[in-house]
């Protein structure tokens, strides 16, 4: 498995986009530094674009890689190579390579500007090992449908579609509901669907270490009395494994059982 | 020649013990080793100096015109057992006087220094240190609280008193003093003509400044900060608050100002940082708010039901999370010439004035005021996409609360001043 990711890791290393996805965070962050000097601010504004690009960008390449080797895959096939380690190593490979692009495109630029010193040095750590858990969870959702998928098109349309489901759509069906059933106590039921969502659940704990006044609000301190506590935080941190374990288990089963 | 003699001599004595005061010494090498003996054979006019020392004398009690001044901060220790100094005379003042252990009690209001019914008393300079009431003040009137430090030692609301107590009082000046650890900071009720300047009211269990039912009262550069539901003003009118900071009141029910039925009052220059929420507005009419300062809070402005002609000119709000959430506004609140950071408007005749009204109230907050769990999608994608096509085509918040002069750049109100 370990030869399988140090293939794919140089392969990816020579393609240039994995170039431009980390120059586009270097770029960012250091733009968003120059035009504020506040690292609060920055890793807000950094939030946003990290949430809702790293997940799209390792589906998206994820996707693309699979397809892109399937003739190199059918060639590691015919070797006796077990079959898991052919695609978990190639899963890996993919999202090695995304965390590390996030890593060094958020990480260079804050390093630069002196964090190590700063008391937004947590603050950031949450934020980039969210970042990596998205990549991750994602990547493995993406490379699951490929893998499931014959269709390009049909696969691709599937990964954007999960992706803009967690992104956009579950919130809004997530705020219907709140509105609908306004009456009754929902801050449990807003506590589980939030922790539900990968994304949901990396913006509230990236939000709680930000100490942002309008969560201290009555319903925003339930969140933060939960995600506050260790206990809190070992149910995220166990709730973003299980989505990383999840799609990988499925990667396993349907590279044992396809037919190429 | 003899008789006049006898008169000059009678004059004379009258004249020493009316005209010139004494100097009557307290401590353990001095003609008196209680205050309680000095402060008995004390005439009206005289200074009670007390040396340096531990004094544990219970409840002193205060009926003539005289100074009590502590050299180097002598201690009046309550023991935990009683009051320790009750005024109950006119033009008494108490200075450099450290007392502590006043004690708690369910049955009575003990102070560190309490005046009853008594009038142009100064109590200036005194460090009070768990004292279950700071200073307690109950008819008073004409007096000067000046420089104290008043920490206590408060765990529970219910168990605690306040630092500064002020109870049917008029014409009192609160000034420069240092209050922390009570329940309230500053507590009035039926205070009329006061003066409450430049003190600093931090980490108590409540409000760091209460008042009720206190009309016509001055709040001048005060500072709030860290008290657990911040400033509460209910039920009073005619009055000013200038150039105060209100900050990190935060909490489930934590407010920078909490104003409920005000009327005819004056907000200026006032800053309000990093509270939950900035001002609650309740049932308040003719309040002006002029050159404050919003930065940082969850919600700048809250205003419930029952508010008329508030007007809000020329204020800053910048980085809130949210500007305003209203439940019901009326035409005639107004907002007019406010900075707004969250303004994307134009400027096309560079006047410094937007060309297009500024709607303060996002669809997003009005939701969270409905349902307060929602405030979990903050941030989320989807929540600045409703918020932007709200914005583009306004459907369900108030299209009449709105700045039609909204201003291009942050007001910096003290350059305005100078």
């Amino acid at each position: 498995m370990f030869k399988i990711l140090k293939y794919t890791l140089s392969d990816l290393m020579r393609s240039k986009w994995v170039y431009i996805y980390t120059t586009f965070y270097l770029v960012l962050t250091t733009a968003l530094f120059w035009l504020s000097n506040d690292l609060a601010k920055v890793i807000i504004s950094l939030m946003n674009v990290v949430l809702v690009l790293s997940p799209l960008i390792a589906a998206l390449f994820a996707t693309l890689y699979h397809h892109q080797s399937r003739e190199f895959t059918e060639l590691l096939l015919a070797q006796p190579v077990r079959r898991t380690a052919i695609f978990l190593g190639q899963y890996f490979g993919v999202a090695m390579s995304m965390s590390v692009s996030l890593a060094a495109g958020l990480g260079v630029p804050f390093l630069f500007y002196g964090l190590l010193v700063s008391a937004q040095v947590w603050n950031f750590a949450t934020l980039l090992l969210a970042g990596i858990a998205l990549s991750l969870i994602f990547s493995a959702l993406a490379f699951y449908v490929a893998l499931r998928t014959e269709n390009k098109i049909k696969g691709f349309s599937l990964t954007i579609l999960i992706w803009l489901f967690f992104a956009v759509i579950y919130d809004g069906l997530f705020l219907l509901l709140l509105v609908l059933f306004n009456d009754y106590p929902l801050d449990n039921f807003a506590l589980g669907a939030s922790v539900l969502n990968p994304l949901n659940l990396s913006r509230m704990l990236i939000l709680m270490k930000l100490d942002i006044s309008a969560l201290m609000s009555y319903s925003g301190a339930v969140f933060q009395r939960f995600l506050g506590t260790a206990a809190g935080i070992g149910v995220a941190a166990f709730c973003l494994a299980a989505w990383i374990a999840i799609p990988i288990f499925g990667i396993r089963k349907t590279a044992l059982t396809k037919d190429f | 020649m003899k008789y006049l003699f006898i008169i000059w001599i009678f004059i004379s004595t009258a004249c020493q013990s009316k005209g010139e005061s004494r100097v009557l010494e307290v401590g353990s090498d001095s003609p008196f080793t209680t205050i309680r003996q000095a402060v008995h054979a004390a005439l009206p006019g005289d200074e009670v100096l007390v040396c340096p020392g531990i004094y544990k004398e219970g409840q002193i009690i205060i009926d003539k015109k005289i100074s009590i001044t502590g050299q180097d901060f002598p201690i009046l220790d309550g023991q935990n057992k009683s009051e320790v100094l009750t005024i109950v005379c006119d033009s008494v003042s108490v200075t450099g006087l450290l007392i502590r252990n006043v004690g708690t009690s369910h049955i009575e209001d003990r102070a560190g220094i309490r005046v009853r019914k008594s009038g142009h008393f100064s109590i200036c300079g005194n460090i009070l240190s768990n004292t279950f009431f700071g200073i307690y003040l109950e008819h008073a009137r004409d007096g000067l609280v000046e420089n104290n430090e008043i920490q206590g030692e408060a765990l529970q609301e219910n168990t605690s008193g306040n630092a500064i107590h002020l109870w049917y009082c008029n014409n009192i000046r609160v000034d420069g003093n240092r209050v922390g650890g009570h329940r309230d900071g500053i507590y009035l009720e039926f205070v009329n003509n006061s003066l409450i300047s430049g003190n600093v009211s931090r980490n108590n269990l409540r409000y760091g400044l209460h008042f009720m039912f206190s009309n016509e009262d001055n709040y001048f550069n005060n500072r709030f900060s860290g008290n657990g539901a911040g400033v509460a003003v209910m039920f009073s009118k005619k009055i000013n608050m200038w150039d105060n900071v209100f900050e990190q009141n935060q909490g489930r029910a934590s407010y920078g100002l909490l104003l409920k039925e005000i009327y005819d009052a004056s907000i200026y220059r006032n800053t309000f940082t990093e509270n939950t929420i900035g001002i609650h507005v309740e049932g308040c009419a003719r309040v002006n708010y002029k050159h404050n300062d919003f930065l940082n809070n969850g919600w700048a402005l809250k205003m419930a039901g029952g508010c008329l002609d508030n007007a809000f000119t020329a204020n800053n709000f910048v980085s809130n999370t949210f500007d305003l959430s209203t439940g019901s506004f009326t035409e005639t609140n107004g907002f007019d010439g406010n900075y707004w950071n969250d303004y994307t408007g134009y400027d096309l005749d560079k006047d410094n004035i937007g060309d297009v009204p500024y709607h303060p109230v996002k669809l997003f907050s009005y939701v969270v005021t409905q349902t307060p769990e929602s405030i979990v999608l903050l941030h989320s994608v989807f929540v600045e996409l409703i918020n932007f096509s709200e914005k583009v085509s306004p459907l369900f918040t108030p299209a009449n609360v709105a700045d039609h002069h909204p201003l291009m750049h942050y007001i910096n109100w003290e350059e305005i001043q100078q």
